[in-house]
């Protein structure tokens, strides 16, 4: 009798913004290959079909997607936003109810504050055990100060109702411990894996775009995610002008929108970089595998990173990565440059070494990518299966 | 009748301390890092308190105890010059086991080094360097060649010959043994006078590698029953040739996993068996005879399971740190700049090229253990730093004496 859970996420590619819709869909698709019944709850209508799970939307109306993402630009002001926002989470948690009742299930699965308290009223009507997963916390998203309350309040009630935590990453599980109170024995660490298929590293598709820059001789080095404090692209730009005295002939490629964008613009300005750098906005799909095959080095400056999936599509698409130790995402590489993201004296060393030695670019994109093959979304529905039977022993 | 040939490997490297790009052109010290993990005289301390000190304590009382013991050592010239320079009572203490008459000292080259793979010139000329060297410290002349990591093939036997080494050890590797054992002499072909002595890499890894694990069926290993294992080798060889990192004795294992007790009671259980006697590899190259010609086209050594060179060579990082280093040969050494030159020479110690290796980096085994950086990729970054100051450095050097 297989397991039957009743997922509750907020996104899914490609109606998504940033890493949770990918890692929802990631997991989803290899918990269905290992025989779980799964039933995938999102909050609105969307055109889309997955195969190997069921999909039910909680709202029949089609969603204004696009305000309705933490992780894209806010249109209006932060307060504001917020405040539409908490209007979807609730009603999300309303319809719970009723998705409860018509479908039956074993347990609750829930991704990220946003599907907290659905799944948390889920759990009244079935009296079923819940599964809170982070894949990201208030905290990382403020950078560690000015953390909205009302948020932090309700993740720290999903955390609190759950059964069991999921936590993508020791970093993240360090972080429910000291700032969310949640006992350590509780909270499961499962990293992220990634669809190395889809990061497909000989089958360019299409002119590149960056083709006339590497003709030309340049090396490109990419930043991608969105433009905002815990992520650091304003590091991003301080390490590059200190490269550009190194090597001259580079290109700095920011992937990414956000709040910082403007501080970002004028930042490179400021330091007499602006031919330098680049800004392609927030892209997906094939043109981001692109610019992933052809950027020589991919650069993840983050303060404060849970996971960090780009760093595996980076890995993945054969590019070098350098990663901060700030991440979820460097407990499960080896093959990978790391630095101490207050440290742009040694990002800047080792840019420019990758730059200048093919050969430890060479053999980072070669070890990284057989490396990168062994962090699959199988071993973690694998893990997550784990929680689910040992949450379901105990009721 | 069988011989106990003990031998230990005793050797660190400089190792290159954190040296960034912005470092070019500004420093010249490649060698002198403050942090612990890559300080060369914290860790020469650390080693010498737990190793080299208390085993050279070991061996001397088994040596004043046992009139039969007898032991050999290949000290690396980077090793004596880091003991003259940092810890001059652990040299003392190696030269008073020397100077019991009982402890040979074999020879290497200088800087611990690739070069014979690279510049068999420059090989020659290390190896006497590291001849000139024993001489100065010790007073004698050694008559024994050990490459570094037990680096041996054919051909260098061919160029050890020509040095007048009466042998040269290598590892009992399965690959050029065959049904063969190695606990015979052999020579290499065309050479019967240069004596191949080859470790029984069993014997010595059931001390140097399996000593401590306890999920091995043998632990724990005593004096007695590893003396039973040697004793029956009687009838079966000549000789069991035991060789190992000094560094086994309380440093790889330690103290408290009984590794000087088990040591302080071998040589007597050795003894009890009267067929067994101990000797100096120079001594098994003049008593006991070769029992075939031994032909070795490639290279072996005694590291990791493959014993090949793959723990130095190979990767894309090794092998361009290695090329462009040795590349600069010619132009360093016309410079007649003795600090350049010896610069240079100390990049050219293996443990440089170890450290880049990413054969198994992710599994967290003995190369994670015994790298002092957080990844091969960071190893290589400061080496190749390092290399680009000594270019600045030769180019400038060059443009004057042109000027």
């Amino acid at each position: 009798m297989p397991i039957r859970v009743l997922m509750f996420g907020w996104e899914l590619p490609p109606f998504n913004s940033g890493g949770l819709g990918v890692a929802c869909d990631g997991l989803s698709t290899a918990l269905a290959q290992q025989n779980i019944d799964l039933t995938f709850v999102l909050p609105h209508r969307f055109p889309i079909n997955k195969g190997g799970f069921r999909l039910v939307f909680a709202d029949d109306q089609p969603s204004d997607w696009s305000n309705q993402s933490p992780y894209l630009h806010p249109t209006s002001s932060p307060a504001a936003y917020i405040r539409d926002l908490l209007l979807s989470v609730r009603r999300y948690a309303r319809n719970a109810r009723r998705i409860a009742a018509e479908n039956p299930h074993d347990l609750i699965h829930a991704h990220d504050w946003l599907c907290f308290p659905a799944g948390i009223s889920a759990g009244q009507v079935s009296d079923r055990p819940l599964v809170s997963h982070i894949h990201a916390t208030e905290y990382d998203r403020s950078g560690g100060s000015g953390a909205d309350p009302i948020v932090y309040s309700l993740e720290k009630q999903g955390l609190d109702e759950a059964d069991a935590v999921i936590a993508v990453s020791n970093f993240t599980k360090r972080l429910l411990t000291t700032h969310y109170f949640q006992p350590a024995s509780k909270v499961n660490v499962v990293h992220n894996g990634i669809k190395t298929e889809e990061f497909g590293f000989e089958s360019p598709s299409g002119t590149d775009i960056l083709d006339p820059l590497k003709k030309a001789g340049y090396k490109v080095v990419l930043y991608v995610g969105r433009l905002t404090m815990s992520k650091a692209p304003d590091n991003f730009i301080r390490a590059a002008a200190r490269v550009l005295e190194y090597q001259p002939k580079t290109v700095f490629l920011l992937a990414g929108s956000g709040e910082m964008e403007s501080q970002v613009i004028s930042l490179a300005a400021r330091l007499g970089i602006s031919d330098k750098v680049l800004f392609a906005g927030f892209i997906r799909g094939t043109l981001l595998h692109q610019v992933f095959r052809t950027a020589d080095l991919f650069i993840m400056p983050s303060v404060s990173e849970p996971f960090g999936l780009t760093a595996l599509e980076a890995v993945a698409s054969g590019t070098p990565a350098l990663i901060s130790r700030q991440s979820g995402v460097s407990e499960a590489l080896s093959h990978v440059l790391k630095v101490d993201f207050w440290d742009i004296d040694e990002m800047v060393n080792q840019i420019v070494s990758v730059l200048s030695h093919p050969p430890l670019h060479d053999a980072l994109q070669a070890n990284g990518r057989k490396e990168v093959k062994g962090v699959s979304w199988a071993a973690a529905a694998a893990k997550t299966i784990e929680i689910y039977k040992k949450v379901l022993r105990k009721n | 009748m069988s011989a106990l040939c003990l031998y230990f490997q005793v050797h660190q490297p400089y190792r290159v301390r954190k040296y960034r790009i912005f470092d070019i052109g500004r420093s010249h010290e490649y060698f002198s890092d403050s942090s612990p993990r890559l300080s060369n005289k914290t860790i020469l301390n650390k080693v010498s308190e737990k190793c080299y000190l208390p085993t050279n304590n070991t061996l001397l009382r088994l040596l004043k105890k046992h009139p039969q013991f007898k032991i050999s050592f290949s000290l690396s010239g980077v090793l004596l010059d880091q003991l003259q320079e940092f810890a001059p009572a652990v040299l003392d203490s190696f030269k008073k086991l020397v100077g019991t008459g009982r402890a040979e000292i074999l020879c290497e080259t200088y800087f611990h080094s690739l070069s014979f793979i690279y510049s068999p010139v420059e090989f020659t000329r290390q190896v006497n360097l590291h001849k000139a060297k024993i001489k100065s410290v010790f007073g004698l002349t050694p008559l024994v060649f050990r490459n570094t990591e037990l680096i041996y093939s054919n051909s260098l036997a061919e160029r050890i010959a020509k040095l007048r080494f009466k042998a040269v050890l290598a590892e009992g590797a399965d690959n050029i043994l065959g049904w063969r054992s190695p606990n015979y002499l052999y020579h290499p072909p065309g050479h019967p006078k240069l004596k191949l002595l080859l470790k029984n890499y069993r014997l010595s890894d059931d001390i140097a590698f399996r000593f401590s694990d306890k999920s091995w069926s043998q632990y724990p290993l005593t004096a007695p029953k590893f003396a039973s294992w040697v004793n029956a080798v009687n009838g079966g060889g000549d000789i069991v040739n035991l060789f190992m990192d000094y560094e086994t004795f309380g440093e790889h294992q330690w103290a408290d996993t009984g590794i000087f007790e088990f040591m302080d009671h071998l040589p007597g259980e050795i003894l009890k068996h009267q067929d067994n006697y101990f000797v100096t590899p120079s001594q098994a190259a003049d008593k006991l005879p070769s029992r075939g010609e031994l032909d070795v086209p490639f290279y072996v050594s005694w590291a990791d399971v493959e014993r090949d060179l793959s723990a130095w060579t190979g990767n894309p990082m090794q092998d361009d740190a290695l090329s462009k280093l040795y590349a600069l040969e010619k132009l360093v050494l016309r410079t007649k700049d003795s600090e350049l030159i010896a610069d240079w020479r100390r990049l050219q110690t293996s443990d440089h090229f170890y450290y880049m290796c990413t054969k198994w980096f992710s599994d967290g085994d003995v190369h994670k253990y015994f790298n002092p950086y957080d990844s091969p990729y960071e190893a290589f970054i400061s080496f190749m730093n390092v290399l680009s100051d000594l270019k600045l450095r030769l180019s400038t050097k060059i443009s004057k004496s042109e000027n």
